[in-house]
């Protein structure tokens, strides 16, 4: 059994009316509720010259299946690492990963996964490149080449299959390692950081695709991000993290409904989630105001 | 109305963005053909330049032919000694390529072993550093001593100065990879062999290129050295006859093949090189990258 995490729930009661609306594919359903992935009571200590770095430290959270759960906290409060964590690509200093309820021991497989950079293979085309998820996995080639080309299609980068990646620019590079972390249809998708290299337009645009793309298939996002408005925009439940070492600081919920539009980040709901973690980050010191 | 080449004037109000376009367009085929044209027209103009200098200046100072001969009479010796020049020159290719082939052998999976067993690494780069601090020419008497007068001493010596840039390239080209890349073939769910195979070697092959362009040129070198200090055949050989002689234009001559021959084997090695790795081909700017 997973720990419960001592949620702190928002209160909203002017708007109890559209608490009603929002996510309606996990608020009725109680075995929805199950934890997917869990992660419990993870520590992480790096060794270095000037004494032990703590990374994370006593980090603890879980998602339902589905679920879009987004992270923000400054530079170097471990998110990164617990991402990596929950990929099962680093191993906690303690601390346990499980998804379903087995533990992960390994890197999981299963994931997708995006990082801050694209990390493409310059050798490859884009096409080549998203297909290199479906050489590992094994998948029957005919269908996966085709699942390329529907996927690409989608975020816009029909007929830019045989490019190569120094041809792309940086939102469309990005939209390719998108694309390879989606083909062989995930599960889970991690995301650290992906577009915070971006421009503010393409990442907008990006947001959207991601949105699109999460509602059709509802896979469940762990996202990581630096941007507040990005998190609440995107987001079920943002987790906020204090700084070095990471701790979890909140866990909000985001009730604005779906789909979003950048519209509504300009509404005085949006602005009120904006506002809460915002004042954290300056009652942390986080943020100074001078 | 539109002259390519000139910014368009005056009359831009009545000047349509298509026309705009085609001018543009045209502006920069143009551009672009004549940098192509400039590559190969400037070098051979100087290279011109400095012959005619060269054979004017001898001939005007009267420079003694043993010194320095004016390159028509190089010409004619290059001409009268073509074969000579042919047979030694292909003893020497062979000496070269084997030497080289020789360094790709022993020197990658050598750079193989050192990147995938630290161990290993750190007993035998000392010993590859200074074994690249001694001077080669002192070891090819030792291995004349052992080998003889043939091929093989030739061939070991080119080996011997041509593979330590390809065991280095290589070790650093196979390290020297994004983390993001091996943590998502990880989670990809590739093996180590397949990483190695679809990632870690592909991402290598610029820098193991580099090694090998750099070696093939130092191989030229040691199979020169071979030849001098103990041959009976090879351009280096001939060189050493010719100065032997006073025959200058010879050497000037041989001096030419030599070059020659290291251009031609340089570029087989970029030929190569463009074979293994695509993307050099479509290294082509492209206008539109940032456009999304």
């Amino acid at each position: 059994m997973c720990f419960q995490l001592p949620r702190l729930q928002r209160v909203l009661p002017a708007e109890s009316e559209m608490d009603a609306r929002v996510r309606p594919g996990t608020s009725a359903s109680s075995a929805d509720d199950r934890p997917y992935l869990c992660l419990h009571g993870l520590s992480k200590v790096y060794p270095s010259r000037d004494g032990p770095v703590r990374a994370l430290d006593q980090v603890s959270l879980s998602e339902t299946r589905g679920e879009f759960l987004s992270i923000v906290g400054p530079s170097g409060c471990g998110k990164s690492t617990l991402l990596m964590i929950a990929a099962g690509l680093r191993s906690p200093s303690s601390g346990t990963v499980t998804v379903d309820g087995s533990p992960v021991l390994g890197a999981r497989t299963d994931i997708g996964i995006v990082f801050q950079t694209p990390a493409l293979l310059e050798w490859r085309t884009t096409l080549g490149n998203v297909m290199l998820q479906a050489e590992a996995k094994r998948l029957p080639r005919t269908a996966a080449d085709r699942r390329a080309h529907e996927l690409l299609a989608s975020v816009g980068l029909a007929g830019f299959e045989s490019k190569y990646p120094h041809e792309l620019s940086g939102g469309m590079r990005q939209r390719v390692s998108l694309c390879r972390a989606l083909i062989h249809d995930p599960p889970q998708l991690l995301m650290d950081e992906p577009f915070g290299a971006l421009d503010a337009l393409t990442r907008d645009q990006l947001n959207l695709d991601l949105q699109k793309i999460w509602s059709e298939r509802r896979m469940t996002v762990l996202f990581i991000t630096h941007s507040i408005s990005e998190a609440v925009f995107l987001s079920d439940r943002v987790m906020v993290m204090s700084p070095r070492p990471g701790r979890v600081d909140r866990m909000i919920d985001i009730t604005l409904p779906r789909p979003r539009t950048l519209v509504m980040r300009e509404t005085p709901e949006f602005a009120r989630f904006s506002r809460e973690i915002l004042d954290l980050f300056l009652a942390r010191g986080v943020l100074r105001e001078h | 109305m539109i002259d390519a080449g000139k910014p368009m004037a005056r009359e831009s109000a009545s000047v349509s963005i298509e026309e705009i376009e085609t001018h543009v367009q045209r502006n920069l085929a143009q551009r672009e053909w004549r940098e192509r044209l400039a590559g190969i027209v400037y070098p051979i103009g100087v290279v011109l330049a400095v012959l005619v200098l060269w054979e004017v200046g001898t001939r005007a100072l009267a420079i003694p032919g043993f010194l320095l001969p004016p390159p028509s009479i190089i010409a004619r010796s290059m001409m009268a000694n073509a074969s000579l020049l042919l047979v030694h020159g292909w003893v020497t290719t062979v000496e070269i390529v084997l030497g080289f082939l020789l360094s790709i052998v022993i020197g990658v999976p050598l750079a193989l072993a050192i990147f995938l067993w630290p161990p290993f690494a750190r007993s035998i780069l000392p010993l590859l550093v200074s074994s690249q601090a001694m001077p080669k020419v002192a070891v090819a008497p030792l291995l004349l001593v052992w080998f003889g007068f043939g091929l093989l001493p030739k061939v070991l010596i080119a080996f011997l100065i041509a593979f330590f840039p390809i065991v280095i390239n290589t070790a650093v080209g196979l390290a020297s990879i994004e983390q993001e890349k091996i943590d998502l073939a990880r989670s990809m769910g590739f093996g180590p062999l397949a990483t190695f195979v679809k990632i870690r070697l592909p991402n290598a092959l610029p820098a193991i290129f580099g090694g090998l362009k750099i070696s093939i040129t130092l191989a030229v070198v040691g199979a020169v050295v071979g030849e001098f200090v103990g041959g009976d055949a090879g351009l280096g050989y001939l060189l050493m006859v010719a100065n032997g002689s006073m025959d200058t234009a010879l050497l000037f001559a041989g001096l030419i093949a030599l070059t020659v021959l290291g251009v031609v084997l340089y570029l087989l090695v970029e030929i190569a090189e463009s074979l293994a790795i695509p993307r050099h081909i479509h290294s082509g700017g492209s206008g539109a990258r940032e456009s999304m």
